[in-house]
């Protein structure tokens, strides 16, 4: 694929303001290719907002958001996110995965071939067929990824994917991603559970309060935190505003 | 909206217009009294059959009759208010004026009669009918029978709207529902023999006063004025107007009964 | 309540007698009132989609006046739409008036707003679940409301049956501009009228009966329809 990369990302001084509160508060950092980033925080520490801007859902109230190939055309079909709750079409698992493609602009008679890939790599070709929206939840959440997957993103963005799925689906999850990763896509995700940080990431980015306040290899971080906040965190101290 | 509605307007044309036009047909602005009288039901058929012209009576007030001849929304009037026809001619919304027949108004009133109105003289009832405050209906919406009224009222020494009451009780209505009222409220009222022939809500209602000449109701016919509206079906409209001043048509018009009873007597000249 | 009974009868004999005019009357308001809200649809559902997915200075007042809309009176629409359509009128030339493309067109005009209001509720309601997957895939506004045009289409056919109640209910509108001329432009609605004006009340009882049937009919059978469209898309 002849296509520029887009990263790294990098973020200016970046804030977001909502309802007089600030979420997000001058967060100065740059996201490269290669390591897969976890970012991890209290629930209220802006991780999804945070993610939400980077993805460009939202718009900063101050500073940027600013990628290597800024203003291409192509910026967000160069990135994918997985919600924590799948939003599916009233279709076939099949057709949602057409949708993502026609969105893209891949020709019509590619995208049913490209989308039954798709689907094999996570393992629901069985499910083709079946409407998305009478699948499990572990089963839409990986024909989400498969949506992902189909897109061949640069950046893929994840917003506590398995935080409503139960452990055997949390696995099914987790394989995926880390094919993910190993295929070479950016991964970026956002998470409470400590020990799904430890299976999946590379770095960890500690996000307290809309402040960046800690970024380390992810086994130094859990081994030996820098901040009081983090060492809290990991401890299971940290309240959950 | 404007704009959509006129492709609405267009698109729905293309698709029903082309399914009407297979017959020809005029419009006749008639009025309500005429139409629930069912004279129309016995009377236009024989027409039909024989010129295969449809006529399409729209039924409204003697006033929304005359304006949708002014307005060419018509190709024929036939009301019931030689005044305002005559004006209307005059003014030249109207050719082509000819009588077609009469029928009459009668008084009706509850059979307990507390205003004691009986007879033929229409006058000396509607004063007694003042003077004992008896709750009396009127149509009020500028039709012929409501004109016909006020002319009543005016030959009595009693000019409407000087003499109005609470007993006087306007609707705003056609016959029919004036009727309607009427029976609900024990009321008197002035109605067209024919819509009270087939009415069918009478209550406690007769007919209390008839006969007198004052109550007589021409009926005219005119085509409204191609002068002033291009778009008038002219030959099929005077055909129409030929054939209801015919001997054919007007013994059509005597032949019908109601009850056993003849309606309308065709005096066309 | 002998009138009921009264009525309750005349309205079987009617129907199982297959009186003419009575067939006649009830195939062109059918006729009227689906193409109304066929049109109504093509028209309302659009406006809909594009206020559930767009966001623009003034669109809450755009939303306040297409909710006001939907309690137009169907009297002065009539009125309205008659004088556009006289001869005397902008539109006379067309000679629409007191046919029954006239009645369609005064009816869509009262029931566009309901269905695009009701559908807009819907739609909007469905676009905070999907906007940001949407936004997240590249989806543009047009598309967008194209997705959820089709993907709510079952909570879009209550918008419909909405604007056909109001359809198939109102009187005023189709009298002054159709003239209820027997045979061409009387309705179930304008003959109920014409007959209760008549003094003929068990009649007019009767055929609101019948009226009343044809409408739930009509809903049960899209209810049917919606149920099992439902079980095999999800």
């Amino acid at each position: 694929m002849s296509v520029a990369a887009i990263l790294p990302l990098a973020l200016k001084d970046l804030s977001f303001a909502a309802g007089g509160r600030t979420i997000i508060d001058r967060v100065s950092l740059e996201i490269a290719a290669g390591p897969s980033t976890i970012i991890l925080g209290a629930n209220g520490a802006g991780k999804s907002v945070l993610m939400r801007l980077m993805h460009g859902l939202l718009a900063p109230s101050s500073g940027a958001v600013l990628w290597r190939e800024q203003g291409a055309k192509t910026l967000r079909r160069r990135q994918a996110m997985v919600f924590q709750r799948p939003v599916m079409l009233r279709r076939s698992a099949l057709a949602n995965v057409v949708y993502a493609l026609r969105a893209a602009g891949t020709a019509r008679d590619e995208c049913e071939a490209q989308a039954i890939e798709a689907l094999d790599s996570v393992g629901l070709r069985h499910r083709a067929a079946s409407p998305a929206r009478v699948l499990s939840g572990g089963e839409q959440q990986r024909l989400a990824l498969a949506r992902a997957w189909a897109l061949h993103p640069e950046v893929l963005f994840l917003d506590e994917p398995t935080a409503s799925l139960d452990p055997s689906a949390t696995r099914e999850i987790e394989t995926v991603i880390k094919a993910f990763d190993a295929a070479g896509t950016k991964v970026v995700m956002a998470t409470h559970n400590l020990a799904q940080a430890r299976r999946l990431g590379d770095e960890v980015i500690y996000l307290h309060a809309g402040r960046v306040i800690e970024r380390a290899p992810v086994d130094e971080f859990l081994a030996r935190p820098a901040t009081v906040e983090a060492a809290a965190f990991i401890r299971g101290e940290l309240p959950w505003t | 909206m404007d704009l959509i509605q006129v492709a609405a307007a267009v698109a729905v044309a293309l698709v029903v217009a082309p399914a009407q036009a297979a017959r020809p047909f005029i419009t006749v602005a008639s009025t309500t009294s005429t139409e629930q009288s069912g004279l129309f039901t016995h009377l236009l058929p024989g027409f039909t059959k024989k010129t295969g012209i449809e006529v399409r009576v729209v039924a409204v007030g003697t006033g929304q009759a005359l304006d949708m001849g002014r307005r060419g929304d018509a190709d024929v009037v036939l009301v019931h208010d030689p005044v305002a026809e005559k004006k209307f001619v005059s003014a030249g919304w109207g050719v082509d004026y000819h009588p077609v027949m009469y029928n009459d108004f009668v008084l009706i009133g509850p059979r307990s009669n507390p205003a004691h109105a009986r007879g033929r003289d229409i006058s000396a009832a509607l004063k007694t009918i003042h003077a004992t405050q008896a709750t009396f209906v009127s149509r009020a919406d500028r039709s012929g029978t409501h004109a016909a009224e006020l002319r009543l009222w005016k030959m009595a020494g009693l000019a409407m709207p000087s003499v109005k009451g609470a007993w006087y009780r306007e609707t705003g209505s056609g016959m029919g529902p004036a009727l309607n009222t009427a029976s609900a409220m024990n009321a008197y009222i002035l109605a067209d023999r024919g819509t009270w022939l087939s009415f069918g809500n009478r209550g406690d209602l007769a007919i209390l006063v008839q006969g007198d000449p004052r109550l007589f109701n021409q009926y005219g016919v005119m085509l409204v004025n191609p002068a002033k509206h291009a778009h008038v079906k002219q030959a099929p409209g005077r055909r129409f107007i030929g054939w209801l001043i015919s001997p054919e048509g007007q013994q059509t018009i005597a032949g019908y009964k109601v009850r056993g009873e003849q309606l309308f007597f065709p005096n066309a000249r | 309540m002998d009138s009921l009974a009264d009525a309750l009868h005349t309205a079987l004999t009617l129907v199982v007698s297959g009186d003419a005019t009575l067939l006649g009357i009830v195939a062109l308001s059918l006729e009227v009132s689906l193409s109304a809200v066929a049109c109504a649809t093509l028209i309302g559902l659009p406006i809909g989609a594009a206020l559930a997915v767009t966001r623009f200075a003034g669109r809450q007042s755009v939303i306040v006046l297409l909710n006001a809309l939907m309690g137009l009176p169907p009297v002065v629409v009539g009125l309205v739409i008659y004088l556009l359509l006289s001869r005397a009128g902008p539109l006379g030339q067309f000679g629409l008036l007191f046919t029954p493309g006239a009645m369609v067109l005064a009816q869509t005009v009262l029931i566009a707003p309901i269905i695009a209001a009701l559908g807009r509720q819907a739609l909007e309601d469905a676009w905070h679940e999907y906007e940001e997957q949407l936004r997240s895939l590249d989806v543009g506004n047009f598309d967008a409301a194209l997705t959820l045009l089709w993907d709510m289409r079952f909570s879009l056919l209550t918008a419909v049956l909405a604007g056909l109640g109001r359809a198939s209910a109102e009187v005023g509108a189709v009298m002054i501009v159709g003239g209820n001329i027997d045979g061409v432009t009387r309705v179930m609605t304008t003959t109920i009228a014409l007959e209760t004006s008549k003094g003929d009340l068990p009649l007019a009882l009767a055929l609101g009966m019948v009226l009343i049937a044809i409408v739930l009919l009509l809903n049960a059978a899209a209810h049917l329809l919606k149920d099992a469209a439902q079980r095999r898309y999800g």
